[in-house]
């Protein structure tokens, strides 16, 4: 892959991404995870480290990790060992933190993702298991600081990338698949806003062919626009420190969006020594190859696996098949549809959940999952569609008053027979209802629309004149006006052809 | 039938669980006794905190359950908690002023166990702080004082367990063993003591020191009552504690009356074969020592034992591996006394640095500090390999040794300490002396497995000399039986203290 150069210089970008793990309870205790609740009311004498307490690990986010590892074609390690990383803050309640250090229970993988139409791979080094620490609240309390332990012992993966990514643009691509990638399989919720997944780019330059240069590691990005500019900043500032003649120093820096500029947070020569040791409360983690087997064959299908089946079974571009594969949720309704609907309208089923339903989505800011109108009647709308009895313009109000007013129609007999479609009856029925109740019902009488036809070219005779004069526009206004008289029941092609046919042409 | 004749302070766990099954005394009488023989000797230093309200309250409700017809042996017996254990009816300090006033809002697992047999806690028990410490000297609140000689210390850390028991203050206590803190007092007080395999009881609850080798255990007047009260401790905690062993409780009284395996009534250990390791009977043990141990030794050859020599070889290295190792696991456990959610906290902190800085320096004593600042230096960077893996393979090798040893012997004995109880203060300024006596508990303490002292008469002075007893893993049911015959057949675990042989009511 070759590299875009900035000012001469080759960009060195890795990754270390902090996912919480969608667990119920802590990574060692068994308080609640649930985020935003009052502070340290989620907080149990483990993750408040009260004498006599200890670290009990939680299978579920050990199956996290697993699946996770699974996913990125990693080695999960058969044995991993926990250690301490021991340093002094308030809001780390023990005084150190757990984390896997030598030996992660993930090793290797990959992570693939697309840039501009081309695919990218991005190499990992590992994914460790680690508790989060609480929080330290500097306002609000008088020039003291509030400690809030809600978060401490929350379940965290740590993904590090080998320093494989050679421009802002492709670092957020990559951090935005690997997004897409723990919600799909479910081990995080994605959430940037409440700290779900966090990410650190370490950033380098370097002539093109010199050994690497020094890194300066950006914290805590937490959302993929400030990811690109901090990183774009970063890249610059360290560019004209070396033109400067000045040689960069490893540091840690923050990005501040107001001011859109990083700044050090520490240099190297206050590196704390963490006198790392494996903790003695936990024994090495073992992980059977069995439970990873039976949580392999759990594992859904993957988001670019599936893109790819669905330009492949339902002959969607790729465009369409990547946007319907964002999240699992997106892709399962789409599935629904198109299983309801028949493949024949796999295309419109795409362009409409990608036109009208992300519409009403974005607009009343909801997921997939609670869209009024379900999958089933989605396809029972796409099938009166395409039996035209509706036309497609026609069908947006059907699907706005579906929408607004939702009735539950269930599935009725929505049995699959064959190549035939298998919309169910009562969803049929409901649609069916509001294109008689709003008169939508798509003009197939001939006759009728003979009738108006004759009539709009008999009283716009100068349209019809200009059309002769060999004006294509006036061909248009003249089947706009029959559509018009139509109400839009008629079905835009047939006008077309129909014109053509009175006009003699 | 009233405490005026029965001599309760004088009773072992066994007799008064018979004499409460028997209704002759009940466990409001017994704990209320004893409760005024607390505060009678008060001088000891035992006890760091009573709850009088808190231990009658869990006597009555014994005395309920003894009503209602349940029986246990443990039902309505009194016993103390070392004060590394954390407890809701009493303040837990670890011996610290760290902890000066802390108050756990749960009990420590192998508290809860003894609670649900019914035994009834009459407080907690002084110990070298945060359990460092073989003299119970290292306490924040002062000496414990041996009861055979009040000059002398009681051993550490579980020193006020020792005294508790020696003293007759209670018939049995609880103790920790992390580098022979059960088996070293309870030599130097002559009573019974057994730290069991690592992980046999759950560590939930017990103040960590250096969780690797931190271990709850019994001490008492006899193996018998050892067998009692660790029947109850131990038992898997796997839900609360991840190197709690899976291994379901049992009966460790089970073999206490029976002959070893294949021998006769007249030699009951005969086919015991006993490893005499030749590196714990060398010149660096006081002679007064040997001489007990060889006849404690002679008697148990006398039942049939075999005794035979044997090899550790790695014996001395035990205590720069412990003493690399504890201190490493310590420097971390103790980060979380940082002034900041309990504890100790300096008054008026300038930055967190100086609250940090203070609220430590203030509250810690002076071996806690020493042994953090060891640990912290051994796993510094730069250091780490060289002394911290290190030590760790000595300890693997250690562990191998004894193997090697279980392959020709059944159980291992020796002394437990080089010396008899030192006076207090001789050790306070030369720390390392204090080490090196370390020197036979720390190798089954590396190993994580189970051992044991047995009052084996005195040594010079005179003062109670303890056997040690050494068995492979989770054979603590064997090591209790051997010492019980041993119990049977000598009088040294029946000895009282001079000043505390008075008939009840006599508090002098």
């Amino acid at each position: 892959m070759s590299a875009p150069l900035v000012q001469g210089y080759e960009v060195v970008i890795g990754f270390e991404t902090h996912a919480q793990l969608a667990t119920r309870s802590k990574i060692f205790s068994r308080a609640p995870t649930a985020f935003g609740a009052e502070p340290n009311t989620q907080a149990c004498a483990v993750d408040l480290a009260l004498p006599g307490t200890l670290p009990v690990m939680n299978r579920e986010a050990v199956a996290c990790a697993i699946r996770f590892g699974l996913a990125v074609g990693a080695h999960i390690a058969p044995r991993s060992v926990f250690a301490r990383k021991n340093y002094f803050y308030p809001d780390l309640p023990k005084g150190y933190q757990i984390s896997q250090y030598e030996i992660p229970a993930v090793q290797g993988g990959s992570v693939a993702f697309e840039l501009a139409g081309a695919a990218r791979t991005v190499r990992l080094v590992r994914a460790h298991l680690e508790e989060d620490a609480g929080k330290s609240l500097h306002q609000d309390f008088h020039g003291m600081s509030g400690i809030d332990l809600n978060r401490a012992g929350t379940p965290l993966l740590e993904i590090v990338t080998e320093p494989d990514l050679r421009s802002s643009a492709e670092a957020v691509a990559y951090a935005k698949a690997l997004h897409q990638l723990v919600t799909w399989i479910g081990i995080c919720d994605g959430n940037m806003q409440e700290g779900s997944f966090r990410c650190d780019a370490n950033v380098s330059v370097r002539r093109p062919g010199a050994p690497l240069g020094t890194r300066r590691e950006i914290k805590n990005l937490n959302s993929f626009k400030f990811m690109q500019q901090a990183i774009d900043y970063e890249v610059r500032w360290q560019i004209e420190r070396l033109q400067d003649g000045y040689a960069i120093e490893q540091a840690t820096v923050l990005f501040d969006p107001d001011s859109g500029q990083t700044r050090a947070m520490r240099s190297k020569e206050d590196a704390a020594d963490y006198r790392y040791f494996p903790c003695p409360d936990l024994p090495p983690l073992c992980i059977e190859a069995q439970w990873v087997e039976q949580l392999r064959v759990e594992l859904p299908e993957l988001p670019r696996a599936m893109a790819a089946r669905f330009v492949a079974d339902y002959g969607l571009p790729e465009y369409d098949a990547a946007t319907l594969t964002q999240s699992p949720q997106m892709a399962a309704y789409f599935e629904a549809v198109v299983t309801a609907a028949g493949k024949a309208l796999a295309k419109s089923a795409s362009n409409w959940i990608m036109g009208e339903v992300s519409r009403r989505l974005n607009a009343e800011e909801r997921d997939i999952a609670q869209a009024p109108v379900s999958a089933a009647q989605l396809a029972a709308l796409l099938t009166r569609i395409g039996d035209q009895t509706v036309s497609n313009n026609a069908a947006k109000q059907v699907f706005d008053e579906l929408w607004s007013n939702p009735v539950v129609t269930g599935s009725g007999s929505a049995t699959e027979s064959g190549h035939d479609t298998a919309v169910g009856t009562g969803d049929l029925a409901r649609v069916d209802q509001v294109i008689a109740a709003k008169g939508l019902k798509q003009m197939n009488d001939s006759g009728a629309l003979q009738a108006i036809a004759e009539q709009v070219l008999a009283t716009n005779v100068k349209n019809v004149a200009e059309y002769r004069a060999g004006k294509e526009k006036a061909f248009n206004a003249l089947v706009g006006q029959v559509m018009k008289a139509s109400q839009g029941k008629a079905d835009p092609a047939g006008v077309n052809a129909l014109l053509k046919q009175l006009l003699g042409t | 039938m009233s405490a005026a004749t029965l001599d309760l302070h004088q009773m072992g766990v066994a007799e008064l669980g018979a004499a409460l099954h028997a209704r002759q005394t009940s466990a409001t009488e017994v704990a209320q006794h004893l409760l005024a023989r607390a505060h009678a000797h008060s001088g000891l230093g035992a006890y760091l905190a009573l709850n009088e309200a808190a231990t009658l309250a869990q006597a009555a409700a014994a005395d309920a359950r003894l009503s209602a017809g349940e029986r246990g042996p443990l039902l309505g017996v009194p016993l103390a908690h070392k004060d590394v254990f954390v407890t809701r009816d009493f303040p837990t300090t670890a011996g610290s002023k760290m902890l000066q006033g802390y108050r756990s809002p749960f009990d420590a697992t192998v508290v809860q166990r003894l609670a649900a047999a019914g035994a009834v806690s009459l407080g907690k028990l002084n110990c070298d702080e945060f359990a460092m410490g073989s003299g119970n000297d290292q306490s924040a609140y002062g000496p414990a004082h041996n009861p055979w000689d009040r000059t002398r210390v009681p051993g550490g850390s579980s020193g006020g367990s020792a005294v508790a028991v020696a003293a007759r203050l209670a018939p049995a206590a609880t103790g920790t063993d992390t580098g022979g803190s059960i088996r070293q007092p309870a030599s130097f007080c002559g009573v019974t003591g057994i730290k069991p395999t690592y992980g046999r009881c759950s560590r939930y609850g017990l103040v960590a020191y250096a969780s690797s080798l931190d271990q709850a255990g019994p001490m008492a007047r006899s193996a018998h009552d050892c067998a009692l009260l660790l029947s109850a401790m131990a038992g898997p905690d796997v839900e609360r504690d991840s190197t709690s062993l899976e291994q379901p409780p049992e009966d460790y009284s089970r073999y206490l009356a029976q002959q070893w395996p294949g021998a006769s009534a007249s030699r009951p250990l005969q086919g015991l074969r006993i490893g005499l390791p030749r590196e714990f009977f060398g010149p660096g043990c006081a002679s007064d020592v040997l001489q007990a141990v060889r006849a404690a030794l002679s008697e148990l050859e006398r039942l049939g034992a075999t005794l035979l020599d044997i090899d550790l070889p790695r014996t001395e290295l035990a205590i720069p591996a412990y003493y690399i190792i504890a201190p490493a696991e310590a420097s971390s456990n103790l980060s979380r006394y940082d002034g900041v959610r309990y504890g100790h906290r300096a008054a008026q902190p300038s930055d967190l640095l100086d609250l940090y800085q203070r609220s430590r320096s203030e509250a810690f004593g002076p071996e806690v500090q020493r042994r953090i600042l060891l640990g912290t230096y051994v796993l510094s960077h730069g250091y780490y390999d060289a002394y911290y893996i290190k030590a760790q393979q000595i300890r693997r090798l250690i562990a191998q040794d004894f193997q090697t040893a279980f392959g020709q012997c059944d159980l291992i004995a020796g002394p437990v300490a080089p010396s008899v109880a030192w006076a207090i203060g001789a050790k306070t300024a030369d720390p390392l002396a204090a080490y090196l006596a370390d020197i036979y508990t720390l190798p089954a303490s590396l190993a994580g497995l189970p051992g044991m002292s047995v009052p084996a008469g005195f040594g010079a002075d005179p003062l109670p000399v303890g056997l040690q007893l050494i068995g492979n893993y989770l054979s603590e049911a064997r090591l209790l039986q051997v010492a019980h015959q041993l119990q049977l057949v000598s009088d040294w675990h029946t000895r009282t203290p001079p000043p505390f042989t008075p008939c009840p009511g006599s508090h002098s």
